[in-house]
């Protein structure tokens, strides 16, 4: 498997790129090819990113607790710039405060995100995600 | 060491100007111009231009080099093309602008029959057509190759997008001329913007030189390299880089350009973010050129009063407002008017200084505060031009001006705005014998000489050390 290109970065005014790092890493040694925009990036850079490489999905990093306001709209924005059928992970310490895990993902789900991981995600746990979701699409995923 | 003379001409949109540099000497030995007719025949405005030059040297010398740029008719007039507006579009913009082009439009994503119509009507010179990192997206450069194809343009096309997509998209393209050229931006946020410069700048020197009607005057030269705003980029990158290994050059150069109808800016730098700044954005040139259409000073006095205000200008000349706005509508309808009157050049060195002043900070790039959760985060967009330790002025207005060092002052950074990242001390010099685009000529072929010559020339301002 493998082989599909990945859009990831850290979403917002969010300097924590260590996890983003050892995620690429991971990901990498899968076989994907990773874009890597990095910390501090605003949501429309994840999109004209992926329209540019032809992304076959948006892994988005939010380690701060402002997730939630970083990533409202972030379905409706790939839909407007034409990708709306993309591939789209959240993961990190998406909420600040003690919620439930169920409800955190719910919110990210209804949000438009395909998964959400909790904090302590491993990158196998992300590459068996995408392998079963790329699976599940048809291979190349998205394509053009 | 190379003895005899070069002839260095820039066939003008007004005037025909020649450069004569005695070789050996590493001097300007003398300068001439003639009137520019490109639409009748251009050998015409030549000839008065040698003539002129004969009777100010005694004798024409037989000339060793004879070597052309142009911004006649037009200019090189180009469309860019590419798919997000702040990826591959603005990589080839920025390839069109560094080869000396007039961008006179840039599209994006998916050309419509509209966007067709308008490149046709416009007849551009060459067409940029990007989009996609290499293996990226292939739909959209296929698809505008597919319209463009099919459009009745005329014109050359360089094609410089997704690799994956190049043999498909040539043959898209029907019987339009191609050029291939590596990808502007082959991975993400990965400039590589000198191929497709190379490739315009080869269609400019094998095609355009034919279309514009400068091929009667071939027989009189060795080549027209380049349009005339590369050449003065040449110059800005053989000053700052120097030449052979005893001429190491004065590092980061800024070479401003306040025209009649527009105002250039051209910076030889790294640009890199200081310290614990977060670049942000596309990767800026080293070499990089800017064109601020609404920043001219004759052509488009009128766009310049809209931009910055009357009441600026005024202000900045010292002049009632309805002088200021007298002058400056008789600017607007005298494209090659001098100042005369005191107030006409009070009016004209305010409207310099804001023209550069803003061009300047157009090119230079910005810092912003991030309040993150671990604290404050500075993020810098654009060039980082604050090191820049030499500044320097060319154009006629710049020449012509009483006081040029106060004008070019208006490029340096400003206290009460740190945000902007202009060039913090630098020195100021001013090219005042409209040399530097003859330097940039001189360099493909005498570079050690080119760079004396320019280093010579150039005049220090305002105190400062000659260079």
């Amino acid at each position: 498997m493998g082989g599909q290109t990945l859009v990831t970065g850290v979403i917002g005014s969010d300097t924590h790129i260590v996890g983003n790092r050892i995620l690429n890493i991971g990901l990498e040694k899968a076989g994907y090819q990773i874009v890597a925009l990095g910390a501090l990036t605003p949501a429309e850079e994840f999109v004209d990113a992926a329209i540019e490489t032809a992304a076959d999905a948006i892994l988005v990093s939010s380690l701060y607790g402002q997730g939630e306001l970083d990533c409202r709209g972030f379905r409706d924005l790939c839909v407007e710039a034409g990708i709306g059928d993309i591939l789209l992970y959240i993961g990190g310490n998406l909420v600040v405060g003690k919620q439930s895990w169920e409800s955190v993902e719910q919110r990210f789900l209804d949000m438009g995100f395909d998964r959400a991981f909790p904090p302590g995600t491993r990158p196998e746990d992300v590459v068996a995600a995408l392998e079963a979701d790329f699976a599940r699409r048809g291979a190349g995923g998205r394509g053009d | 060491m190379q003895a005899g003379h070069a002839l260095l001409i820039d066939f003008g949109s007004t005037y025909t100007k020649l450069r004569a540099v005695d070789l050996e000497a590493r001097r300007l030995a003398g300068s001439a111009q003639g009137p520019s007719t490109i639409a009748t025949d251009i050998t015409e405005g030549l000839q008065q231009a040698l003539n002129a030059l004969e009777a100010r040297l005694g004798a024409l010398p037989a000339f060793r080099h004879r070597l052309a740029s142009s911004s006649a008719a037009g200019g090189l007039r180009m469309v860019t093309i590419g798919l997000v507006r702040d990826l591959t579009a603005e990589a080839a913009r920025r390839a069109a602008l560094g080869a000396g082009a007039r961008v006179i439009g840039t599209f994006t994503h998916h050309l419509t029959r509209a966007d067709i119509a308008t490149i046709t009507d416009w007849q551009p010179d060459v067409v940029l057509l990007a989009g996609g990192t290499d293996g990226g997206n292939r739909e959209v450069i296929l698809h505008n190759a597919a319209a463009l194809g099919s459009a009745g343009l005329r014109c050359p096309v360089v094609l410089a997008g997704n690799r994956s997509a190049a043999d498909e998209a040539r043959e898209r393209l029907g019987a339009l001329e191609v050029r291939t050229a590596e990808n502007v931006m082959p991975r993400h946020n990965e400039l590589n913007i000198e191929p497709a410069r190379a490739a315009i700048r080869q269609v400019f020197i094998d095609r355009i030189v034919e279309a514009k009607g400068i091929e009667r005057a071939r027989e009189r030269l060795d080549a027209v390299l380049m349009p005339t705003p590369a050449a003065v980029l040449e110059a800005a990158r053989l000053l700052a880089d120097g030449a052979g290994t005893d001429r190491p050059g004065l590092g980061d150069v800024l070479v401003v350009d306040p025209g009649g109808a527009t105002t250039d800016v051209h910076s030889v730098c790294a640009g890199l973010p200081a310290e614990g700044v977060i670049p942000r954005g596309l990767p800026e040139p080293r070499v990089k050129r800017t064109v601020e259409g609404d920043l001219g000073m004759r052509h488009n006095a009128a766009t310049l009063v809209e931009t910055v205000g009357i009441a600026a200008i005024a202000r900045e000349a010292g002049v009632p407002e309805d002088t200021a706005e007298a002058i400056c509508a008789g600017f607007a309808g005298a494209v090659e008017r001098l100042p005369q009157t005191d107030a006409e050049h009070a009016v004209d060195a305010a409207l310099a200084r804001l023209a550069v002043g803003r061009a300047v900070a157009r090119h230079a790039g910005t810092l912003e505060t991030v309040y993150t959760a671990a604290g404050a985060a500075t993020v810098q967009h654009g060039k980082n031009l604050s090191g820049v330790s030499t500044v320097i002025g060319t154009g006629g207005a710049l020449a012509h001006a009483r006081d040029a060092g106060s004008i070019l002052a208006a490029t340096a950074a400003d206290p009460h705005d740190p945000t902007s990242l202009r060039p913090r001390a630098p020195r100021f010099l001013l090219d005042r014998e409209y040399l530097l685009y003859a330097c940039g000529l001189l360099a493909s072929v005498a570079p050690e000489t080119a760079y004396d010559l320019a280093l010579a020339s150039l005049e220090p301002l305002a105190g400062g050390e000659p260079p």
